[in-house]
């Protein structure tokens, strides 16, 4: 795979209802996103509570959880993405330090 | 050994249960496990724990219309088909019919990253929907604490599993939850404070380096149960708990008779042999022919067409049938007949209290009438005196309830001691049959006796006891001037009594031939006398007639001068 500047972060928030939880997620992650990863970026937000059955392919057991497939590797990162470091370097978006 | 309430009977409990199917199991808890609670199982690793969450999920589905969902957090769902495949467990089939809904949770460490608040819906989520897929009342959570090594946020998890136990109480599923065993507690997370209705441990404990499973019911909230440690075994018939207890000694009586094998013992034991359902013991030196005597109760077993079980501990069936072919008893026909069965394997091979599971499994498959224990001296090399004697108390108890005679021979080691076994079990049997070696005349010689045979009249005499080409025979009593002869002795005995019965024949024909000689003698002797005497008669009588002549002659004489005068007149 050759080192292309135009990749695209593929990136799912697995969210259950719209808790103040999930939408403070949703709202982090855009945040960073819209900072970070300028038009380089897809976001699929799954409501589990209307697709149970998604759970189980991405090996989905805490809510909310943001996973990253491409580009590679998989990363899963739980929780309400509040930590913005935390968040960028699980993205690859920032090498860990 | 504690005395505990009837585990069979049924108790009015208004707590409802789940039964597991797992044998032994139900009994011990009185039903099985508490329905639409969740239920712990601990163990440490290899305990079995996935296993009996497996089986109690499969049997739900087939034998109790129980759906079930396992949530495998270790293994995934196709190696877990290919682990309860050996137990013919079809885990696929099973899934494509809808009974069983494997789902597989991993959690990789390095992928996941945690930020802030979290909380475990997805995996709520993900249960909801494997369980209301299939309609299913079974849950097994495999082993759920694998979550706290994919999570670090404690608080979190305790939190969450509370409410998951919760949640699960309220879906009404009958739930089994793994965890390993800890160090100090029960489980290394402490589940068991938030599983509280029942606790079940699996152990594993090896001792003289022989491993025994064994399952103990920590707890039941609201139900009675057995407190016991039970041994289980774990088979290719998945798993048996056999709560094997020395029971309450109320088991009916037989009056009904068993005949030995060999006719000169069975009239040793009053006539007929032993009580049926009786224990028996045969105890004795080395090659006293313990075994012989095992083979003829056997052979007579099985030739009166009842089935029976030879359970081996020291020679392979081959070498046991090819050894009692040389008294001309044919084991092998039985076996072909499918009346006898035999079990070999060393005593080594398991625990105590696997052989006993093994003899209980084997006896309630297999329904003989009677069976054999060669020799029970062994096992003491996996165990101590007491639990050897334990476990033969608890297999005689177990035995007698299922009406089955039971033979045991024991090895004495010692010619001196050879009133008490090795096992001490010589108080518990009803029948003791002592074989031992009688040393004289250098040669060594089997004597036989009742030692005591319970209920009945018995004899008392040692008798001689011979192995034959034609089977086992027991010679009569020979009391000769030094006492009881046996062997060579007794023969030579017995030949110089035919010698002198020749020559008391002899003689006696001799004083009759003296007599009959001596009859004709005298009998010639009386003839002439005899004829001496009548001679003597005539004699006697001629005398006598003259006399009478001369008489009237003289009288005639008389009258004739008389009238010559009286005419001269």
């Amino acid at each position: 795979m050759e080192e292309v500047k135009e990749e695209v972060w593929e990136l799912r928030l697995y969210v259950a209802g719209k808790t103040t939880r999930s939408v403070a997620a949703l709202a982090n992650l855009k945040k960073y996103c819209e900072e970070h990863l300028k038009d380089k970026y897809v976001i699929e937000v799954i409501d589990l509570l209307i697709h149970p059955q998604l759970a189980e392919g991405d090996q989905i057991l805490a809510i909310p959880t943001l996973v990253k497939k491409v580009p590679e590797p998989i990363r899963k990162i739980i929780g309400d993405l509040s930590n913005e470091e935390k968040v960028l370097v699980g993205l690859n978006i920032r090498p860990a330090k | 050994m504690s005395l505990e309430p009837s585990e069979s009977r049924k108790m009015p409990s208004k707590l409802p249960k789940s039964n597991t199917g797992i044998r032994g199991l139900d009994e011990i808890t009185a039903g099985g496990l508490p329905s639409g609670r969740p239920t712990l199982v601990c163990g440490s690793a290899g305990s079995g724990k996935t296993l009996f969450s497996m089986e109690f999920l499969v049997h739900g589905a087939t034998k109790y219309n129980e759906p079930g969902v396992f949530v495998a957090f270790e293994e995934k769902a196709e190696e877990l088909a290919v682990n309860v495949a050996s137990l013919g467990f079809d885990l696929n089939q099973l899934q494509h019919d809808g009974q069983i809904r494997v789902d597989h949770v991993r959690i990789e460490r390095s992928e996941i990253e945690e930020t802030g608040e979290y909380n475990l819906d997805g995996l709520f989520i993900r249960l909801a929907y494997a369980i209301d897929s299939i309609g299913a009342k079974r849950v097994v959570l495999d082993t759920i604490e694998s979550l706290f090594s994919g999570l670090t946020n404690q608080a979190v998890l305790r939190a969450e599993l509370r409410r998951l136990f919760e949640w699960l109480k309220e879906k009404k599923v009958t739930t089994i939850i793994t965890g390993e065993r800890g160090e100090a507690s029960l489980t290394r997370q402490g589940l068991e404070e938030y599983v509280s209705d029942c606790v079940i441990l699996l152990d594993h404990r090896v001792e003289n380096k022989i491993s025994t499973r064994i399952l103990r019911i920590v707890k039941y909230r609201g139900s009675v149960h057995g407190t016991n440690e039970y041994p289980f075994l774990i088979d290719e018939e998945g798993i048996s708990v056999l709560p094997v207890t020395s029971l309450q000694l109320n088991h009916p009586v037989s009056s009904g008779r068993i005949s030995s094998g060999i006719p000169a013992l069975d009239k040793m034991l009053g006539g007929e042999g032993f009580f049926k359902a009786s224990s028996v013991l045969v105890s004795g030196t080395a090659g006293t022919g313990k075994t012989s005597i095992a083979g003829s109760f056997i052979d007579k077993t099985c030739t009166d067409g009842m089935r029976a079980i030879y359970f081996a501990f020291e020679e392979s069936p081959h070498q046991i049938v090819r050894n009692m072919r040389s008294i001309n008893i044919d084991l092998q026909a039985h076996v072909d007949s499918g009346l006898l069965l035999f079990s070999a394997s060393r005593p080594t091979f398991n625990g105590l209290e696997m052989h006993l599971l093994n003899i209980v499994k084997l006896v309630e498959k297999f329904k003989p009438s009677a069976i054999v224990l060669d020799p029970i001296s062994n096992l003491i090399t996996v165990g101590s005196n007491s639990e050897v004697r334990s476990l033969l108390t608890r297999l005689i108890d177990f035995l007698q309830s299922q009406q089955i005679t039971v033979m045991f021979t024991a090895l004495a080691l010692n010619d001196k001691n050879s009133e008490q076994t090795d096992e001490g079990v010589s108080s518990l049997v009803d029948v003791w049959i002592l074989v031992r070696d009688i040393e004289s005349n250098g040669e060594r010689n089997r004597g036989l006796y009742v030692m005591k045979s319970r209920g009945m009249k018995h004899s008392n005499q040692v008798r001689e006891f011979v192995i034959t080409d034609e089977g086992l025979k027991l010679v009569e009593v020979f009391l000769g001037p030094v006492g009881v002869l046996t062997g060579s002795a007794r023969e030579t005995q017995q030949l110089l009594e035919k010698t002198s019965e020749a020559l008391r024949d002899h003689a006696v024909s001799r004083k009759d031939r003296e007599i009959e000689r001596k009859r004709l003698v005298l009998e010639s002797k009386i003839a002439t006398l005899k004829e001496e005497f009548e001679s003597l008669q005539e004699e006697l009588n001629k005398s006598y007639i003259e006399d009478e002549l001369k008489k009237s002659i003289m009288e005639d004489n008389r009258k004739e001068l008389t009238r010559k005068r009286d005419d001269l007149l």
